[in-house]
């Protein structure tokens, strides 16, 4: 595949700008692991190039050959490496470094890509000081000046401040200052928006978008198509070491022309994803069938909970119908999985109850008690470390069978019936769980869930690990199993288009407290609480002329300050 | 999370990046010798350990003394091999008395409510705060020098590391994902504990021990060195040392025969415990390595 | 300072106090576990007059009840008074004071050398090829199985008794203090080789390498500017630890060396049932460590920020 010529997009890309990075046929080897199999592409002055594609195909360790930082063991092949217009092929040491002071490269979460044994203002004059970019007495001032540039309140006293004394938000923009520092032709970003919040993601978005208007090339390394659809102008789509779609971000995702691209598109979960299959091929010919609402399953009666001083859950309060979803939806600390492990019976309310079948926990002791457990089970969130380390599937299976009461003659039959409603191969059944992939350990879960028989699963946040083709699957998987079996689930996500995907009923939390709660039509065309309007105008979508008011006014901006 | 407690031994056994394969073989052959020569040590030599022949001393190695001989012409190679018995009893003796007792002691501590466990835990920093060679020192002032008391010495200072393991192992894993996940799947209490709880915490506690037996080791032919464990004539390697100390100048073998025994014990010992233990960690999710 | 870190530090010194409680109390029962008299204990095996026996038992109060004895016997110690050693005629900190010289001569020696050993095998061979770190851990491996002793006795074999190059026994000045300090020196160094490696070898890593390897910085800078800090940590925690290892090994590198120390003294004591003298060293090890410890505390904050805001 060649790289493409004479692309130009709104931002104005001047066609005659030579290419700040030019890469045709680039092999990256890992020993006789092929990470990269012949890709080719340019970044242009004030052109944002995006790599797009799920884990392990490829695209942080293209990204990484600009650098030089391919790492011992890695062999790469390439006919053209050119990086602000050298040669880089026969790089040495030496010239690397010097190369890398015209380049700046951005990492998933700052808390771990600043070193958290120095102060975020050493980190930033650590380039200026490394290329001479100011004279010595001046080092200080210009990291403050590079503190206000990316948006940083008080950068006089951020600047003294270390990593894990500054939000999220405020911690990336640093990381963008340090960047940045030392005025680059060429910024990298390998997904730098992550491990951020919604409202959070949409502020560093703009910032970088601000750099590449002032004709910075930028290439942005993401998984998340959604995230890259708002700034990119051209869209790389990477499946194992491979481009296999690439043009205009407005075409790729308007009309995607590889199956890969297709599927990706059709994957993410939102709301026109309703009613309809998320993964290719899905799992019926049919769409989901639909589902019928039945008796109060579960109900919360003003529940409390209270952590030392921090009130983690404040009067919440609910029920679930049998076949019915509750998607609980919030911001980090806003106390979902605290309500998970409410309903579960795992802590106690400090006032309220949760009553399953209209029996609160609290009446429930012993044997009752645990025969009650079979009728409400978990989807963790990370599968593996709710398993045993010493338990094969078998084990696992078996132990939640005898929950449900299966004779043991019966259970090794009953394990396969499970693995295959989860779409699991029945040789799964010998082996462990480490040794399984991010999908089926969330599908081992899930048939553990289902064994003893249970009405209610909650799921905790079941697909927030998993890369989107997957994550689709297991969806999948949760919608059909609950139109066949008529389950209710209290379904906990940061995702909203998660959430919108698969929610009868919505309840916004924040700080432990409902703001708003209704149907998930309304909650998602007419929502009332600003909360959840800030939410909802955060959400980055594939949709691209919808979002570009977004980008230009950011009301949360100030907000934000030292957690 | 397998690791709650790290002792210096563990990290060295548990650190080797690609120790191969064929040195962790190597390392349990040798060890299995070691063992097999405590047990039958007649196997390996005709000799008699305090058989003396004052007209062949501090002969150096030759075909009929291997090791050499010592100061009073007894064969060093037989005292070795009959000393293996004597080392490695002392080293695993109060290596498993130490486990037993800090067992029950992390056991009652994490079990049996917040005054047993301030108790037991406060006792434990006191012990742990002194250092232990000096606290081995006070106890055989008291009861005197012997092997048997230098069990119990170095047994009292090992004991409140292992309660300690314990105690933060079980915790630990009453707090894990898979012991919440249990009770949300409505395993009953007893069935969590004997299920879950016990082989997690006790299968490192038992790789541990493995591997702290060469500490043991070293810390026992060291009091024996000192003159306080085994004394000579008994020809356990410290005490061989010991009883050999004037003739170094003369006869070098005497000085490097016996502690080269200890040495190979106590790496063979850690090799094999070190890969015990990646078999176990194997299976530890921490090890399993995800991407992002 | 931070109101976390004022905690932090009360706590500490509470649990310090109550250590060094527990250790007198520990001495205390020592006394009294003893077969025998406790002033048979105390006298050990030196042949005293009966007026000294009845001077011990009036200065303890061995005729008062045991609450009251453990209470003066506390006070007693709190006052710095560690009792009278009848072998050796002379008050206990007396006798500790005039050996504490050269060992301490010969710990801070044997430190360094470890120390500076160490932090230059982790960094050189820290991250390199597959076999430099095979044969590094394979060397920290051996140099940990080794009982310290007999470094000293192959040391003294071959430089003294083979080579001639240095004293058998005593010597003064550096000749004397070099061998004895590289024995304890070698297993000590492979111990914190393994340990700064493993930690240099995670830090390396770490994403905020990466960013400042893509920053243009070389990497002899990143290891020592970033790298290098990171590793220090674990060998900080390990440092209670060490101190114990020291005291330990000087008692058996003295005896190698046929050195004056505390060692010595502590081997006579327990060889002569010398208990006020072994109670005495081990009394103020347990203080010292103790201060060690607090002073640990202090500097941890320094090295890791993160631990100023830890809950």
């Amino acid at each position: 595949m060649t790289g493409h010529d004479g692309l130009a997009s709104e931002a104005g890309i001047d066609a005659a700008d030579d290419p700040v990075a030019e890469v045709k046929d680039l092999f990256v080897t890992f020993r006789t692991v092929a990470a990269v199999r012949g890709v080719s592409f340019t970044v242009r002055r004030g052109e944002c190039v995006a790599i797009v594609g799920e884990s392990g195909s490829g695209k942080s360790v293209t990204a990484r050959t600009l650098f030089g930082l391919t790492g011992d063991g890695a062999r790469v092949d390439t006919t053209v490496l050119r990086i602000c217009g050298q040669d880089a092929r026969t790089f040495g040491e030496r010239q690397w470094r010097a190369v890398r002071a015209r380049l700046g490269y951005v990492l998933q979460d700052a808390l771990v890509s600043l070193d958290p044994l120095r102060p975020v203002g050493k980190e930033i004059a650590e380039p200026l000081r490394l290329h001479g970019m100011v004279p010595r007495a001046q080092v200080a001032a210009r990291t403050v000046e590079l503190l206000r540039e990316v948006g940083v309140p008080e950068p006089d006293a951020r600047a003294a401040q270390y990593p894990h004394q500054l939000s999220g938000g405020l911690r990336q923009r640093a990381l963008i200052a340090s960047a940045i520092a030392c005025d680059p032709e060429l910024l990298v970003a390998d997904e730098p928006t992550t491990a951020l919040d919604v409202s959070v993601q949409a502020q560093i978005l703009r910032l970088l978008d601000e750099r590449r208007r002032a004709r910075t090339a930028m290439l942005l390394i993401c998984h998340d198509l959604a995230v890259v659809a708002r700034i990119a102008d051209r869209l790389l789509v990477m499946k194992d070491g491979r481009f296999v779609e690439e043009g205009p971000t407005e075409r790729v995702l308007g009309a995607p022309s590889h199956p890969y691209t297709q599927a990706l598109l059709t994957a993410i979960p939102g709301r026109r994803t309703r009613g309809v299959w998320l993964s290719v091929p899905p799992p019926s010919a049919g769409p989901p069938a639909a589902r019928r609402e039945g008796k109060v399953v579960l109900e919360a009666r003003g529940l409390v909970k209270r952590f030392g001083a921090r009130l983690a859950v404040d009067g919440v309060s609910f029920h679930l119908r049998e076949g019915q979803t509750l998607g609980l939806v919030g911001e980090s600390g806003s106390g979902k999985t605290t309500i998970a492990r409410l309903v579960l019976g795992l802590v106690a309310p400090d006032r309220g109850a949760a009553l399953i079948d209209g029996t609160s926990w609290t009446e429930l002791r012993g044997r009752r008690r645990r025969d009650v457990r079979r009728h409400i089970q978990l989807v963790p969130q990370d599968p593996l470390s709710s398993f045993d380390p010493r338990s094969d599937v078998r084990r696992i299976l078996y132990e939640a069978l005898l929950v449900g009461g299966v004779p043991r003659a019966r259970r090794r039959d009953r394990a396969l019936e499970l693995l295959e409603q989860v779409g699991l191969d029945t040789a799964v059944l010998n082996r462990h769980p480490a040794r399984l992939s991010g999908g089926q350990r969330q599908r081992v879960a899930i048939a553990r869930a289902l064994a003893p028989g249970p009405r209610v699963l909650v799921c905790d946040e079941p697909v927030s690990a998993l890369d989107v083709s997957v994550q689709a699957q297991v969806l999948d998987l949760l919608v059909r199993l609950q139109a066949e079996n008529g389950l209710a689930y209290l379904f906990i996500s940061h995702h909203l288009g998660v959430i919108h995907h698969m929610s009868d009923h919505v309840m916004v939390l924040k700080d432990g407290r409902v703001v708003e709660s209704g149907e998930v039509g309304r909650i998602f065309t007419a929502p009332r609480a600003d909360h959840t309007r800030e939410l909802l105008a955060a959400i980055p979508t594939t949709h691209v002329a919808a979002d570009a008011h977004v980008l230009g006014h950011d009301p949360s901006f100030t907000k934000e300050a030292t957690s | 999370m397998t690791h709650a407690i790290d002792t210096p031994r563990r990290r060295i056994a548990g650190a080797a990046l690609s120790r191969p394969r064929l040195g962790r073989w190597c390392a349990a052959l040798v060890l299995a010798l070691i063992v097999l020569t405590a047990i039958a040590p007649g196997l390996f030599t005709s000799g008699v350990p305090h058989e003396a022949d004052p007209l062949a001393a501090l002969r150096a190695p030759s075909g009929a003394h291997p090791f050499g001989t010592d100061a009073i012409g007894r064969d060093v190679f037989t005292r070795v091999v009959y000393g293996a018995r004597h080392s490695l009893v002392a080293a695993v003796g109060a290596t498993v008395l130490a486990v037993t007792a800090g067992t029950l002691l992390g056991l009652v501590a994490g079990l049996a409510g917040r005054i047993a466990d301030e108790i037991i835990m406060r006792l434990a920093d006191i012990t742990l705060s002194l250092p232990t060679l000096l606290l081995a020192l006070l106890v055989l002032t008291i009861t005197g020098p012997g092997t048997l008391n230098s069990i119990y010495a170095i047994a009292l200072y090992t004991a409140p590391g292992y309660a300690r393991l314990v105690r933060v192992q079980s915790m630990v894993i009453r707090r894990s994902g898979y012991v919440e996940a249990a009770t949300a799947l409505g395993l009953t209490r007893a069935r969590i504990v004997v299920r879950h709880i016990v082989p997690n915490a006790f299968i490192p506690l038992l790789v541990l021990a493995t591997i702290e037996v060469g500490t043991a080791l070293v810390a026992s032919s060291s009091l024996s060195f000192l003159g306080l464990g085994a004394r000579p004539p008994a020809p356990e390697w410290g005490a061989m040392l010991a009883g050999g100390r004037d003739y170094f100048s003369v006869a070098w073998w005497i000085a490097v025969f016996p502690g080269a025994a200890i040495t190979l014990t106590v790496l063979s010992i850690t090799v094999v415990g070190g890969a015990l233990q990646r078999r176990l960690e194997g299976l530890d999710p921490s090890g399993g390595g995800r991407n992002r | 300072m931070t109101a976390t870190t004022r905690r932090r530090l009360l706590t500490r010194l509470a649990t310090s106090l109550v250590v060094i409680w527990g250790a007198i109390t520990v001495s205390f029962c020592a006394l009294h576990l003893t077969p025998g008299d406790v002033e048979d204990a105390i006298v050990g095996t030196s042949i005293v007059t009966p007026q000294v026996r009845a001077q011990i038992v009036a200065e303890y109060g061995l005729d008062r009840p045991l609450v009251a004895q453990y209470g003066s016997y506390l006070g007693r110690v709190l006052r710095g008074d560690l009792g009278h050693s009848y072998q050796r005629h002379e008050p206990v900190v007396t006798a500790i004071a005039s050996q504490l010289g050269p060992s301490l001569l010969l710990a801070v020696t044997g430190m360094g050398l470890a120390l500076i050993l160490a932090t230059a095998t982790a960094l050189l061979t820290a991250g390199r090829s597959r076999w430099v770190r095979g044969l590094a851990s394979g060397a920290e491996l051996v140099g940990t199985s080794v009982p310290m002793f007999w470094v000293g006795i192959l040391l003294l074999t071959v430089f003294s008794f083979q080579l001639g190059w240095f004293p058998a026994v005593g010597g003064d000045g550096l000749t004397g203090l070099l061998l004895p300090a590289v024995s304890m020196a070698l297993p000590v160094a492979a111990l914190l080789s393994q340990v700064m490696r493993e930690g240099l070898e995670r830090v390396l890593h770490e994403p905020f390498v990466l960013t400042a390897r893509a920053r243009g910085m070389g990497d002899t800078a990143v290891r020592l500017r970033h790298a290098l800090r990171h590793a220090l940590l674990p060998v900080v925690t390990l440092a209670g630890w060490l101190f114990g290892l020291m005291l330990g090994a000087m008692v058996v590198i003295e005896k190698v060396f046929s050195r004056e120390g505390l060692g010595g003294l502590m081997l006579d004591a327990v060889a002569g049932k010398d208990l006020p003298v072994v109670m005495g060293v081990v009394l103020i090890s347990a203080f010292v460590y103790v201060v060690v410890n607090v002073a640990l505390d202090l500097l941890y904050p320094l090295i890791d920020p993160r631990l100023q805001e830890e809950r």
